[in-house]
């Protein structure tokens, strides 16, 4: 409890987690917003839709996450932190637990602020929770920031460096996986497998024909197995970058 | 307090610590001294667990860093000033680390008052001058109200009022029976600051002994003297057994303190116009000590030849 009071006090005594926190909602229900109130009212949006702000409201938390550990490096206090605590796992997996937290807040937020804004917009289209998968769609967005501030936190941890952090986790999770479907023959097999696919799949399942937005994830685990894939992923590179880190010389 | 054993520390091919065994005291201010480049910064990470030895091992109070419980509470440190987040607020670093080692919130504002920062404790780190960067330093260190200090090289960068109140400071946590142990690559400071040092050139060990002792070792002394009577003084001063060199009117002793010339040349009736004992650059005999051992020479002499040569001719 001690260690996650004291990076709930490092985080938040800095102003960068503020902004990105900040960006992550705007973009969230920012892009719900702007579908909800764009769309000609011949097209009816369905829940699904008013989530589309995830994809880039997940790269600003891992932004915020990275920078998380990053900075620490940087600024030399990473090098205080282990002084003042030698256990190097303990330290890193709390500040990965509280920094998830704090992306798990932000994306509840987030997710059902864009709901919430498309329904007030769209009083005539049925945007109720009305089964368990558009509760997913909704409530599933904090569970996914989280995970995915973990991965980022994990990589911040392996990098050490800001920018290449950021850049590996930006370029990554916004154009590399979707590219590697482009290779021929295997592409596709293997973006199946990787993991913002497959998170993409335990948010939005497979959402039926005509729906509006990106086309459907075309991972094959079902969305609860596709949310332990992505956790699990998340769990390993974490794992590893804790080793790493123990390793090391700080 | 602390103790090391065959400590050693390599990076790739190059060897920053090597084999280095020591031991330093509590209720004293131990320098740690040597050239830049000598492995000062790199012992003390070993000690405090920064970096992992490559061999050997260094303990606190007979234990490794590692397992001690709220480490902060035993081990205070200041190895850069500038490991501070810029935007974080002074009281804002000292309250993370205090919650760390389960220290109460007021040694906070305490540790702040200590070091002279009360005032702008609200402020960003950032904004902070070296001086008070330092100071920030000394009152992290000082949070757990910790049996053993260390500090490398406190001084660097500080204005001399700075200097006199770090010092003054140091002397005041060895009087309270601490283990103050203090990195420079100044042995004139030093020898103003601690009482025993701990000198090392290209991470090996080169002595360990007081001060007072390295710093009459190193230097050469010697007695000037002014007679009238230069010719007679200089056959009785050999007659006893000084060497004595000329020095246009004066004699250079060596080997034979002021008092004994004093007396010598009373008992022989000789006039003297002065008598005065010569310390011998602090900085030139530690260079002449870690001479072999500086990592990065510069050859400045023989460049300074060489762009001399034109102008001479």
């Amino acid at each position: 409890m001690t260690l996650l009071a004291v990076e709930r006090i490092k985080l938040f005594t800095t102003r960068s987690p503020w902004w990105c926190a900040l960006i992550t909602l705007v973009i969230t229900i920012g892009f719900g917003a702007l579908i909800a109130g764009t769309a000609p009212d011949s097209v009816a949006i369905d829940v699904g839709t008013t989530e589309f702000g995830y994809n880039f409201g997940i790269a600003v938390i891992m932004v915020l996450a990275a920078l998380s550990v990053t900075t620490e490096y940087r600024f030399g206090t990473m090098r205080t932190t282990f002084q003042a605590v030698p256990h190097r796992g303990s330290v890193l997996a709390a500040k990965a637990a509280v920094v998830g937290l704090l992306a798990l807040v932000i994306g509840e937020l987030g997710g059902f602020g864009a709901w919430a804004l498309a329904s007030v917009l769209r009083p005539n289209n049925d945007l109720g929770l009305n089964t368990a998968a558009e509760w997913t769609n909704v409530a599933g967005v904090g569970v996914l920031f989280a995970i995915a501030a973990i991965i980022a936190v994990a990589v911040g941890i392996l990098i050490r460096h800001s920018a290449g952090a950021i850049a590996l986790l930006l370029i990554y999770s916004l154009a590399v996986e979707s590219l590697v479907s482009l290779i021929p023959t295997v592409g596709p097999n293997i973006h199946k497998w990787l993991p913002f696919n497959v998170a993409d799949k335990f948010l939005r399942g497979s959402p039926g024909a005509g729906a509006d937005g990106p086309p459907p994830s075309d991972a094959v685990l079902s969305p609860g197995w596709a949310l332990a894939y992505f956790a699990g992923f998340a769990l390993v590179l974490m794992a590893v970058a804790i080793g790493v880190a123990k390793k090391r010389d700080a | 307090m602390i103790e090391a054993v065959g400590l050693t520390k390599r990076y790739g091919q190059t060897v920053a610590v090597n084999n280095l065994s020591f031991s330093v005291e509590g209720g004293k201010v131990t320098g740690f001294l040597g050239p830049n480049g000598a492995g000062k910064s790199t012992t003390m990470r070993m000690i405090l667990g920064l970096d992992n030895p490559t061999s050997g091992q260094v303990r606190i109070g007979g234990k490794l860093y590692r397992d001690l419980k709220d480490p902060l509470r035993t081990v205070g440190a200041l190895l850069d000033a500038k490991w501070v987040h810029p935007n974080r607020s002074a009281r804002a670093h000292l309250s993370w680390m205090a919650r760390s080692n389960n220290i109460p919130a007021r040694r906070v504002d305490e540790v702040l008052d200590v070091v002279g920062l009360s005032t702008v404790a609200k402020k960003s780190a950032g904004g902070f001058s070296l001086g008070m960067s330092q100071r920030l330093g000394i009152a992290a260190a000082l949070l757990g109200d910790p049996e053993v200090l260390l500090f490398d090289e406190p001084v660097n960068g500080l204005d001399p009022e700075g200097i006199l109140w770090i010092r003054k400071f140091m002397h005041r946590l060895a009087d309270e029976g601490r283990t103050v142990f203090v990195s420079s690559h100044l042995l004139s400071e030093m020898a103003l600051t601690a009482s025993q040092l701990l000198v090392i050139g290209k991470g090996q060990l080169i002595s360990h002994s007081s001060t007072e002792d390295f710093v009459s070792r190193a230097a050469e002394n010697t007695v000037k003297v002014r007679s009238p009577q230069l010719p007679l003084l200089r056959e009785v001063l050999i007659r006893a057994s000084a060497e004595v060199t000329d020095a246009d009117t004066a004699l250079v002793v060596a080997g034979m303190d002021s008092d004994k010339i004093g007396e010598i040349a009373a008992a022989n009736s000789i006039v003297l116009h002065e008598l005065s004992p010569q310390t011998g650059s602090l900085e030139q005999a530690f260079m002449q000590i870690t001479g072999d051992s500086v990592e990065y020479h510069t050859g400045i002499e023989t460049e300074a030849k060489h762009a001399l040569a034109p102008t001479a001719q």
